[in-house]
């Protein structure tokens, strides 16, 4: 039996309109303005040009967004921890780097090429976790060190020639550029995860109000199973219509999936949030802190390396500009956009695929148009000024300081 | 004194280098009391915080807790032997609900996931036992006022059945109705059978809410004055020590 808490009037809590149940992504801020901002972007170049929503453009759009997505998971990991890594785009080419001349020039096996790229780049990340959390360097001098031992290390791993092509024919490019789901399969794993969401919600729902706790209406779980459905099913539904989805982008939203629960619901996760957002709190309450850290700049260098080994497949090839400097910016400034704060403590996984999401439709749109790349930047660059401004207001408006 | 103390300190001695913080300090503490320790700036309140959160190993003396002696060599050693701590800046995470900051690094599992709807059942139970008005369990703790946040903190601090809540300056930054809740807290607290030691300087809270007061000056305890029965000159004169001071009872 639970007494009802009450508040200054001696009303019942549970009786105030304001008190429902609210998932914790439910409460973060970021996600509908950008949701608003994405269906203004569409609008906007679909007016300009006919093609940009058209199942094509938007099936190479996935693509394109993918690799940089998944660099992008890695970084909202460290912001959330309240770090950055400044050299997932140079971590990216490493990995590319080794993938290929692995492959190509040592004759590995694809599997060996594939595992010791991804396991070079988490090595580089335990070294920043291990220098930052042992030794006390600040993360922004570590990885922008690191960012220059990566540039180092790529072009030595290339070799003289600079540039290696991967075989058409091989796993990884075939893999990366031309291998789709089947319709059936991607519209029963859509299936599978909304039946999944609905089980864990009527599950939940029962929990709470057996425990006698305020739970969501039936008719709000239903719109929200509903808006998941839609969510999920639509873009499925559409990129069908052309080549359909990609198996890079499957790879990229099944890791974001994962994450999500991960930080959502395990403790592991509680405490990347809490260390984000009150080190000392984090370390009083018992977390173990520093093995947090080194685990999420090892999750992070491990995701810009993935990321890394299927952009290598992607473009097939591995040279000196893969993973450049541009990328990396990009990466930050998805996840930033996406509703991840720079402050650490809030963020997302999706803020990953809704940060991309945003960049890529710009870029996308400007290429249609034929726009200078010149023109790209600074839209880009205009964007995140924008999240970067709605984040530190919210944070001011909840009176809590930016660091 | 009738009832046996659950936490005793006996000759608890630190120096911090050449400083002297605390010298043959004796504490003794009760369930259903609450004892108020006061003193000046420098008096070595902190320190003995420190020493009964687990913080701090002092350089000599022993802590009995339950007439078994322990030794407090971290905090979480000291939670597990029923000392619980609010420290003064609370420890709480400004991002994180009222839920999560109450489970911060004991959250309850349901297999490999974190079970939200027992702890959220289990925080609405601590609230209400503490009448707590806090208006969202689900919001984050940046959106309440410093008595919830206090509040809050007391919660966590009780969440494990601790037999003494130790609180340090808990109205420090509050104002006058938020410190009247929190004064509120304390006595619920006590009556609920825990023993509390209240850290303060503020002679009015202390003697709204104290059973006993200890004084401590200069790392010594000063005095150790039963709250109906001593004056506020008595108090006031064993802390900055310009009286002479007449003891009651209690030092050993």
């Amino acid at each position: 039996m639970t007494v009802p808490v009450v508040d200054r009037g001696g009303i019942p809590v549970a009786d105030r309109p304001d008190w429902r149940w609210r998932s914790w992504d439910e409460r973060d801020p970021g996600r509908i303005p950008v949701l608003i901002a994405l269906v203004l972007i569409a609008l906007v170049f679909q007016a300009l040009n006919g093609a940009y929503l058209s199942a094509d453009n938007l099936v190479n759009l996935a693509l394109q967004a993918s690799t940089t997505g998944i660099l992008t998971l890695g970084v909202v990991l460290v912001l959330m921890v309240g770090q950055i890594d400044l050299s997932v785009g140079a971590v990216s080419g490493v990995a590319a780097a080794v993938v290929t001349v692995g492959f190509v020039r040592a004759g590995w096996p694809l599997i060996v090429a594939v595992l010791v790229a991804v396991a070079v780049g988490t090595a580089l990340g335990a070294g920043y976790g291990w220098m930052f959390a042992r030794l006390g360097v600040p993360s922004f001098v570590i990885t922008l060190s690191g960012l220059m031992v990566g540039v180092g290390l790529q072009a030595q791993v290339l070799g003289p020639t600079a540039s290696v092509n991967l075989p058409y024919e091989s796993g990884l490019v075939r893999f990366a550029q031309q291998t789709f789901l089947p319709p059936v399969l991607s519209a029963g794993l859509v299936v599978a995860v909304v039946l999944a969401y609905t089980t864990s919600r009527l599950v939940d729902r029962r929990r709470r109000i057996a425990a006698e706790l305020s739970a969501p209406s039936l008719g709000a779980t239903a719109a929200r199973i509903a808006a998941l459905a839609a969510g999920l099913g639509v873009p499925v539904w559409y990129l069908s219509r052309g080549r359909g989805v990609g198996a890079i982008v499957a790879v990229f939203i099944g890791l974001v999936w994962a994450t999500d629960i991960v930080l959502r619901r395990t403790q592991w996760g509680r405490s990347v949030r809490a260390i984000g957002s009150s080190v000392e709190s984090a370390r009083l309450a018992g977390f173990p802190v520093r093995r947090v850290y080194i685990a999420a700049f090892m999750a992070c260098a491990g995701l810009a390396a993935l990321a890394g080994v299927l952009s290598a497949g992607r473009f097939a090839a591995a040279n000196q500009s893969t993973g450049g400097a541009d990328l990396t910016l990009t990466a930050i400034a998805a996840a930033v956009i996406g509703g991840t704060s720079l402050f650490g403590g809030r963020g997302s996984a999706w803020s990953a695929v809704l940060g991309v999401a945003v960049i890529h439709a710009i870029s996308s749109g400007l290429t249609l148009l034929t726009a200078d790349g010149s023109l790209r930047y600074i839209v880009t660059g205009v964007v995140l000024a924008l999240a970067v401004t709605v984040d530190a207001v919210s944070r001011r408006s909840r009176g809590v300081p930016g660091r | 004194m009738t009832r046996p103390p659950v936490m005793s300190l006996r000759g608890i001695t630190h120096s911090f280098g050449a400083v002297r913080a605390l010298i043959d300090v004796d504490l003794d503490v009760s369930a259903h009391e609450v004892v108020a320790v006061v003193g000046d700036n420098g008096a070595g309140k902190s320190t003995l915080v420190g020493v009964m959160a687990g913080a701090l190993v002092p350089d000599a003396g022993e802590v009995v807790v339950d007439g078994r002696e322990v030794r407090l060599s971290s905090p979480g050693l000291a939670r597990q032997l029923g000392i619980a701590t609010v420290f003064q800046d609370l420890a709480l995470c400004e991002d994180l609900d009222v839920v999560e900051n109450l489970f911060l690094g004991q959250e309850l599992r349901r297999g490999p996931v974190l079970d939200e709807v027992a702890m959220e059942r289990e925080a609405l139970r601590l609230l209400a036992q503490l009448s707590a008005r806090v208006t969202s369990v689900r919001g984050p703790v940046s959106g309440l006022s410093g008595g919830q946040r206090q509040a809050v903190a007391v919660a966590r601090a009780l969440l494990g059945e601790p037999r003494v809540l130790v609180l340090d300056e808990p109205t420090a930054a509050l104002g006058i109705t938020q410190t009247a809740e929190v004064l509120n807290l304390v006595e619920r607290v006590r009556d609920r059978g825990y023993g509390v030691v209240l850290v303060s300087q503020n002679m009015a809270d202390v003697q709204a809410v104290a059973d006993r007061v200890v004084v401590l000056r200069r790392g010594r305890v000063n005095g150790d004055f039963d709250a109906e029965t001593a004056s506020y000159e008595d108090i006031i004169a064993a802390i900055t020590g310009i009286a002479p001071t007449r003891r009651r009872g209690g030092v050993s």
